[in-house]
């Protein structure tokens, strides 16, 4: 842990079009080991852009995007092996649904980080061990609960033993009984010192979780903060609007 | 026209009351008398065979004909398989060339008949492959250049179909899969296709059937499948009726065995997927 302060994510001036139109309009944002960033933000404000842009599921078209010290771009050969190192969770799970959960956490350590089949097996129990969901090893995502295949994806990633974790507003598809199971599984790896970037706008978990709040509009950072200066404190106007709208829900 | 609601209102019954009897599923009407009229046709056309010396002649003949008929379709067929796997991740490739090449073949033979390229690769294209591969032309068989001819039309068609399937699959699973650092092509192979394929099976299996027909096209080669040897049978002893009724009576008989096959693997997949 002696790189605890060191930037694991470095963002320089990114800017993202799509066609003409602008979803992020110079971004800059450095992440250090260890911490836990929530990114908050109205809807089309550039949230999941930055954070598809960190792992190179969108290309900035200006800026530059360093993770671990690599500096990622379109031609770069290693971006799967960056990318390996960046779990990445949808807001619509996107399990692989013709395998079983175990199987779903058990392929790319196989095929890409070159574990024999039994030990990616093994690891891939203990993933589903520590969601909490050890007996649906063998049953195939369809038949699973919304909850629960966030949880079989959130294993997936782990699987692969990420520096960084990436959530895209992983609880916004679930039925509210299912939101707190998965915010417990990702709170208590926020506990154990994992690098996270998770946009959501579950102020709870980012009041217990979060070292920092970034607030996304425009596709600029408006304001950013512990979560008690932003969400009790904010100073801008439209980081306020925001705060009570979201508040008020 | 009148303006009694009694009789307008029973104008609109009649029909709604018949739609109701087609679609219902129980008792006679639920049962497929299309297949039964089939089958009788099929009973019907073997008792003349049975029964009747000229028709017994006629299958006797022409049957020989059968090995030729399947074994070109499931060689065409395979190959067309490959070829059409391959073109169809040509039509969604982001390599220029490669899409732009796959783009072009599958417009190209989809733009001729298919009759007219049996002609042309039986004839043309073979004798430059053996000419570039310095062969005799000779020496390549007619079912060789049939079985050539049908995999680069059919290779075409399974494209399109290999091509919708995988667009099918929804982009959150490429990118899924593209997160866990996987490359785009182990994506493909261990999430998309398996996914994509499954999908399109039904797709497949009418086109298996499809060229199945379309054997009977090879006949111009004077390759001895079925359709060939019912022509030399009733080119022989001017029994046309008979040859082409037991010829038709064939492929009636593969084609509804291999599309309750098809429709069954249909049923299974959509069980499956609940």
């Amino acid at each position: 842990m002696s790189a605890k302060n060191s930037p694991i994510i470095e963002i320089k001036n990114l800017h993202k079009y799509f066609g003409k139109v602008e979803a992020l309009r110079g971004v800059d944002l450095t992440v250090e080991s260890g911490k836990v960033i929530v990114v908050v933000g109205p809807s089309g404000s550039g949230k999941s852009t930055l954070l598809r842009c960190i792992n190179h599921l969108e290309v900035e078209t200006v800026g530059e995007v360093w993770v671990d010290g690599k500096r990622l771009n379109e031609r770069n050969k290693n971006i799967n092996e960056i990318r390996a190192e960046i779990g990445m969770v949808f807001q619509l799970f996107n399990l692989f649904p013709h395998l079983t959960a175990l199987d779903n956490i058990v392929l790319a350590q196989h095929v890409v980080r070159n574990r024999s089949r039994d030990e990616a097996r093994q690891i891939g129990l203990q993933q589903l061990e520590r969601v909490g969901i050890p007996e649906k090893a063998d049953v195939y995502p369809g038949q699973l609960s919304g909850g629960q295949q966030q949880r079989v994806a959130i294993a997936r990633a782990l699987a692969m033993d990420p520096k960084i974790m990436l959530f895209d507003e992983p609880t916004s598809a679930l039925d509210p009984e299912m939101i707190k199971e998965v915010l417990d599984v990702m709170l208590s790896l926020a506990k154990e010192g994992m690098t996270m970037v998770v946009v959501t706008h579950e102020m709870g978990f980012a009041r217990a979780a979060a070292d920092r709040v970034i607030f996304l509009d425009f596709g600029l950072i408006v304001e950013e903060g512990s979560p008690a200066e932003l969400f009790n404190h904010p100073k801008h106007e439209r980081t306020k609007l925001f705060i009570s709208q979201i508040l008020q829900q | 026209m009148t303006l009694d609601p009694l009789a307008e209102s029973a104008k609109r019954g009649v029909p709604s009351l018949q739609r109701q009897r087609d679609t219902s599923t129980g008792g006679l009407s639920g049962l497929p008398w299309w297949l039964i009229a089939i089958l009788l046709v099929l009973v019907w056309g073997a008792y003349f065979i049975l029964t009747t010396a000229d028709y017994r002649d006629a299958f006797d003949f022409i049957v020989q004909g059968i090995s030729t008929t399947v074994q070109t379709t499931i060689y065409a067929f395979a190959i067309a398989l490959v070829i059409g796997l391959i073109m169809g991740l040509g039509r969604v490739s982001r390599n220029l060339v490669f899409r732009n090449f796959a783009r072009f073949y599958v417009e190209v033979v989809r733009g001729i008949p298919i009759l007219v390229l049996i002609f042309y690769v039986a004839f043309v294209a073979s004798v430059d492959v053996a000419a570039a591969l310095g062969m005799d032309s000779r020496d390549i068989s007619s079912q060789a250049r049939a079985v050539a001819a049908l995999a680069i039309t059919y290779g075409a068609f399974l494209a399109e179909i290999f091509r919708a399937g995988i667009q099918s699959i929804g982009r959150g699973q490429m990118e899924a899969a593209r997160s866990l650092g996987m490359s785009y092509g182990q994506a493909m192979r261990y999430i998309i296709l398996p996914q994509a394929v499954r999908n399109v099976l039904p797709a497949l299996g009418n086109d298996f059937i499809s060229m199945l027909k379309d054997s009977s096209l090879v006949s111009v080669l004077a390759v001895r499948d079925i359709t060939q040897v019912a022509r030399l049978h009733a080119g022989s002893t001017f029994r046309f009726r008979e040859a082409y009724t037991v010829l038709a009576l064939l492929y009636l008989s593969m084609t509804l065995v291999l599309s309750s096959l098809v429709q069954w693997i249909e049923r299974r997949l959509h069980v499956s997927q609940k």
